[in-house]
């Protein structure tokens, strides 16, 4: 658990963040998000003191960031930015075993760990663990990035707009799987975006920021039903808001039982899809199966009535 | 081996073989004498005082090495900042004074012989070494900083293991152009009695020997480009090293 307090940063005369009060649970994924400039970053980076607060105080599992050294305190946590930051002269291995080499592991467990973490990232240890970075994809790079971050297992892992550079189909597979990885492990993770769109799809609660003040902090679906300000509204858009809100839940959330017409959709879409397929093939209900196996319908009623304002 | 590693390495063969058995090279200087003076330096052994001339510029540059680097190093770290200028200019001071006005003002304190010429080229080599290893420290990637400082590393281990290493194949650029510059401006320490090739040099000045001064000139000049191509390539294969470019593409 993250508890951030009154978290005030100043620099001269002006202050990028503002007061800022949130806690984040165990094993919860919080987003924070906002125009460039609205101070994300010095927020994030005020949890692992690579920003020190002018005011204010965060705690971790109830423990003052403040009572050990900085940099003990960064080697608890996990740290991945945009542009990844790969050391250029280190191979790939290396990259990734930076943190258990600074903890002092034995040589034979971060060569475990370190193959561990390229399978877990769709990267084959004997093709990848010797290369140097100026060898990989940008989407590569970025894989292992993130890898290099949870390398010594952190508890928490703060993540600086790290899908910014990626083109949108690497950047989605990268974001799924960050989800399937944060679900195995149970990190707890905060996230920076100014993507509202990444933001309700990484998010289970969404802090929206603004001048250096935190506007509102909530689960995507309140963000979404009950937006505390005009601006959090803009960010949402307001042309959007039913398709995002659809967005948030699965088909299997709402299938019922019942035969349809056409083509089958798979349960774990989500309702946004499923709404899409209605409207392009004109249909008023589709066959919904699991596995391959019918297990029901979802109608065009019911998403549009679960598009609707929650009341 | 491609054709220009074939010429250097001749070129060296031919002057190791010079420098060996210069005798057997009479003929080829004879036409240059006048009046039977001997065609090749007769005053000591060639090969004595061309390694004599390689050491005090290899001394010279390493101390300038030494302290140029580690002027950059507290220069660049958060207590040292306030030193960053005031550095630059002690650098440039040794760099605009004349070598000859150093050798002139050392003399008195520190004698005629190897020192004060010692002297002048350490400080001409400060420059140029001090100006890349700034340069390399300074401009390691953000993100790479960024990253390096959020996954904890202290301030030694991000000079040890981030800061020189990227910054290592220029701070040897620096290094590359302070030891040509010394190797030749050492030819001037045999006016205060530095054992170096100057000799040669103002031997055939002295008595009209124009094969003396072609001799002396050729080893310092052929010593000068064999040393600024090996350091090159060395430059070029920890660029490698570091990741600055594709194994592909070199
Ligand atoms: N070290 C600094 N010194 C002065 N101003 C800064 C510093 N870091 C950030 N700022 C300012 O603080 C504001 C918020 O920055 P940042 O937290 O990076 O915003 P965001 O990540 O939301 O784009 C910006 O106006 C930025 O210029
Ligand atoms: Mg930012």
């Amino acid at each position: 658990m993250i508890e951030i307090d009154g978290l005030t940063k100043t620099y001269e005369a002006t202050t990028v963040v503002d007061h800022v009060s949130l806690t984040i649970e165990k094993g919860e994924i919080c987003v924070i998000v906002g125009t460039s400039g609205s101070g994300k970053t010095t927020l994030m980076r005020m949890i692992n003191r690579l920003v020190e607060p002018t005011a204010g105080t965060v705690r971790i599992d109830g423990r003052d960031t403040r009572d050990r050294p900085a940099h003990q305190l960064r080697r608890q946590i996990g740290y991945a930015i945009q542009g990844h930051g790969l050391f250029p002269h280190r191979t790939v291995g290396q990259n990734i075993g930076t943190v258990p080499r600074l903890l002092g592991w034995e040589k034979p467990r971060i060569a475990a760990r370190v193959d561990e973490l390229l399978s877990l990232f769709q990267l084959d240890p004997a093709l990848y663990r010797d290369r140097l970075p100026s060898e990989l994809s940008g989407g590569q790079q970025q894989r292992v990035g993130v890898a290099r971050a949870l390398a010594a297992e952190p508890d928490i892992l703060l993540m600086d707009e790290p899908f910014g550079a990626l083109d949108p189909i690497i950047r989605s597979k990268a974001q799924d799987d960050l989800l399937a990885i944060q679900k195995r492990f149970g990190t707890t993770i905060v996230l920076v975006t100014h993507d509202m769109e990444e933001a309700i799809t990484l998010g289970s609660k969404i802090a929206v920021m603004d001048k250096g003040k935190l506007l509102q902090y909530a689960t995507p679906a309140e963000i979404i039903a009950r937006p505390a300000t005009d601006f959090v509204n803009q960010l949402i858009g307001t042309g959007d808001r039913p398709f995002r809100l659809l967005s948030l839940e699965t088909v299997l959330d709402h299938v019922e039982p019942g035969e349809a017409a056409g083509d089958a959709i798979d349960a774990s879409l989500s309702l946004r899809d499923a709404y899409a397929e209605c409207l392009w093939s004109g249909r008023d209900a589709i066959p919904v199966e699991e596995a391959g196996q019918r297990i029901g319908r979802v109608t065009l009623s019911r998403l549009t009535a679960l598009a609707a304002r929650p009341q | 081996m491609t054709p220009g590693a074939i010429v250097r390495l001749a070129i060296l063969i031919l002057l190791l073989a010079f420098l060996l058995a210069p005798q057997s090279f009479a003929p080829v200087f004879a036409p240059l004498t006048r009046f039977g003076a001997p065609p090749i330096y007769n005053q000591g052994s060639l090969l004595d005082i061309t390694l004599s001339h390689l050491w005090i510029t290899f001394l010279a540059t390493l101390a300038s090495t030494i302290v140029a680097v580690g002027l950059s190093i507290l220069v660049t770290r958060p207590f040292g900042k306030e030193f960053l200028s005031l550095s630059r200019s002690l650098a440039n001071v040794g760099q605009t004074f004349p070598p000859v006005a150093v050798l002139a003002l050392a003399v008195p304190v520190l004698g005629f012989g190897t020192e004060p010429t010692l002297i002048a080229l350490f400080l001409y080599g400060l420059l140029p070494i001090f100006e890349n290893a700034l340069t390399g420290l300074t401009n390691v990637p953000r993100d790479v900083d960024e990253a390096a400082r959020g996954m904890g590393m202290t301030g030694w281990q991000r000079l040890v293991g981030v800061e020189l290493p990227l910054a290592l194949p220029v701070i040897l650029s620096g290094i590359r152009v302070a030891a040509v510059i010394s190797l030749a401006t050492a030819t001037i320490g045999s006016t205060v009695a530095a054992r170096t090739l100057g000799e040669v040099i103002i031997a055939g000045l002295t008595t009209s020997n124009t094969a003396f001064v072609l001799q002396g000139g050729l080893i310092v000049g052929i010593l000068a480009v064999l040393l600024s191509d090996a350091l090159s390539a060395l430059e070029r294969l920890l660029a490698r090293r570091a990741g600055l470019t594709r194994r592909a593409e070199a």
